[in-house]
């Protein structure tokens, strides 16, 4: 018996594709989203939007509130740790959460270095703006990627933005001839066999989710449509007026991403969306896509 | 295949990894369907249920009124299910969510433990012949009980039951669609052929 392989790894996202991730603060909203038929969510203190009100160093959350939350619902439970910091990835394993997010939307801890995530038995997602970005993080050993976006804003543009970096640099290197991938490779800063496998896949090797900014169904369908494998969503649920029926909503849009008629059935009637925050209004040292390296 | 028209193999596409069944599905020339919408289970031979998150399945299901023909088709059209399919299709759960209810087992959410206590292992599947199966276990249910039509098709050393079948409906906690094997897909389809004849 084998534990923490890349297969079960890599394979533990696969489980979660098509479906909606959400962000939940208590064990009560967790429930919530459980009910509006999330297939895991992401246990933390406050939301993206909360985190950038409040400012200040943003860290792990409370191990004793995660393990709440992984109490009250049945569903995967991930949880962020900041950017580099691997003791709080260890905390995190040792409470038993279901995936680490190596998080922007926390302060970083290291402005150097990504945490060796070869060394945990416990899975990592990581957050990438564009092809080079995925591949060393999946290299460090990340199991499953998604676009950072610009979280806590309510607007999708960033999401929109990194997911057609991605998925446009992957129909370009598919098209490459073999003795192209190496200098391919020394551009974009990633590891060439994870170039090389890529191009022959015609996808990421891991599993890869749009995240950063979506908060209506439509949002979500089009980060769908646009060929990512699943959606975050962070502050766009319990922002908004009526949280238990727009994460329904947004999980219905997920499912049938390609039936426009459905799409606006599942539209009507949800309230207040969260009231966001123009990513352009948004001064350059408030962005939070730019950490990372 | 024999026969001159291919097998039509629906895989339930509510959620999940049901992308990756339809891979080996269509590597084995069977006509692979998507299903999300009531009518979309008209004419299938067969029907995958994948693995996924069963609360999901069991919410959308209900919503997109597949449940009741869910449970009506599985009395004559074959069904398997994979982990979250399996816990999808079984009599009872010990939570309260929607299920199939077709499959005469108790099975026991997550028994395992959490991710971190997933597994790789060989197991031996009766019926499944030329050697070992890679089992790969994720989060993965156990079948803690089952009823008098139904058969054993693996346990693990220490007794958990990880694969069984009731007539030509097929459970396992593990999943065959994370391999590059295709055996048991292939014992699938075979059910589905001689229930087509």
């Amino acid at each position: 018996m084998e534990k923490g392989t890349e297969t079960v790894k890599r394979g533990h996202a696969q489980m979660l594709k098509g479906g909606v991730i959400m962000d939940v603060v208590t064990p009560e909203h967790a429930r919530i989203a459980e009910d509006a038929g999330a297939c895991a969510v992401m246990a933390l203190e406050r939301v993206p939007a909360d985190i950038r009100a409040h400012g200040g160093v943003a860290r792990m959350s409370d191990p004793g509130l995660i393990v709440r939350i992984m109490e009250a619902v049945s569903i995967p439970v991930m949880a962020k740790c900041r950017i580099g910091h691997f003791v709080e990835a260890q905390i995190l394993e040792a409470i038993g959460v279901d995936y680490v997010d190596e998080s922007e939307v926390l302060t970083p801890a290291d402005e150097e270095h990504h945490i060796d995530k070869w060394t945990f038995k416990v899975p990592f997602v990581c957050g990438c703006r564009n092809l080079g970005e995925a591949l060393r993080r999946i290299g460090e050993g990340a199991a499953m990627i998604r676009t950072k976006g610009e979280a806590g804003t309510g607007d999708v543009v960033e999401a929109v933005r990194h997911a057609r970096a991605v998925l446009g640099e992957i129909r370009r290197l598919a098209a490459m001839r073999t003795d192209e991938l190496m200098a391919y490779s020394k551009d974009i800063g990633a590891p060439y066999e994870l170039v090389c496998e890529t191009a022959q896949k015609g996808r990421l090797p891991v599993v890869n989710f749009a995240a950063g900014g979506v908060a209506t169904p439509a949002d979500a369908a089009m980060m769908m449509q646009l060929g990512m494998d699943g959606v975050f969503v962070g502050s766009g649920i319990f922002k908004s007026s009526e949280p238990a029926r727009r994460g329904k909503a947004i999980v219905e849009a997920v499912t049938h991403y390609n039936d426009p008629k459905i799409l606006a059935e599942v539209s009507k009637g949800l309230g207040e969306a969260m009231v966001g925050i123009g990513v352009t209004q948004l001064p350059e040292k408030e962005r939070l896509a730019a950490r990372g390296w | 295949m024999d026969g001159e028209t291919a097998l039509k193999i629906g895989v339930l596409a509510l959620q999940g990894d049901f992308q990756e069944h339809e891979t080996i599905l269509t590597s084995l020339g069977v006509d692979v369907r998507e299903v999300r919408l009531p009518e979309q289970l008209d004419g299938l031979d067969g029907l995958i249920l994948p693995g996924g998150e069963s609360t999901t399945f069991g919410k959308l299901a209900v919503t997109f009124g597949l449940l009741e023909p869910l449970r009506s088709l599985a009395r004559s059209l074959p069904m398997w299910g994979t982990c979250g399919g399996l816990v999808f299709m079984a009599k009872k759960v010990g939570f309260d969510q929607p299920i199939m209810g077709v499959l005469d087992v108790v099975v026991e959410r997550n028994a395992f433990g959490r991710q971190v206590d997933s597994f790789e292992q060989d197991i031996n599947v009766r019926g499944i012949e030329g050697g070992p199966f890679h089992g790969v276990f994720i989060r993965a249910p156990v079948v803690r009980q089952v009823g008098p039509a139904v058969e054993v098709l693996c346990a693990l050393q220490d007794g958990r039951i990880v694969a069984v079948r009731q007539g030509s409906l097929m459970g396992t906690s593990f999943h065959p669609e994370l391999t590059d094997d295709p055996r048991i897909h292939k014992y699938f389809l075979k059910i589905v052929s001689e229930k087509k004849g």
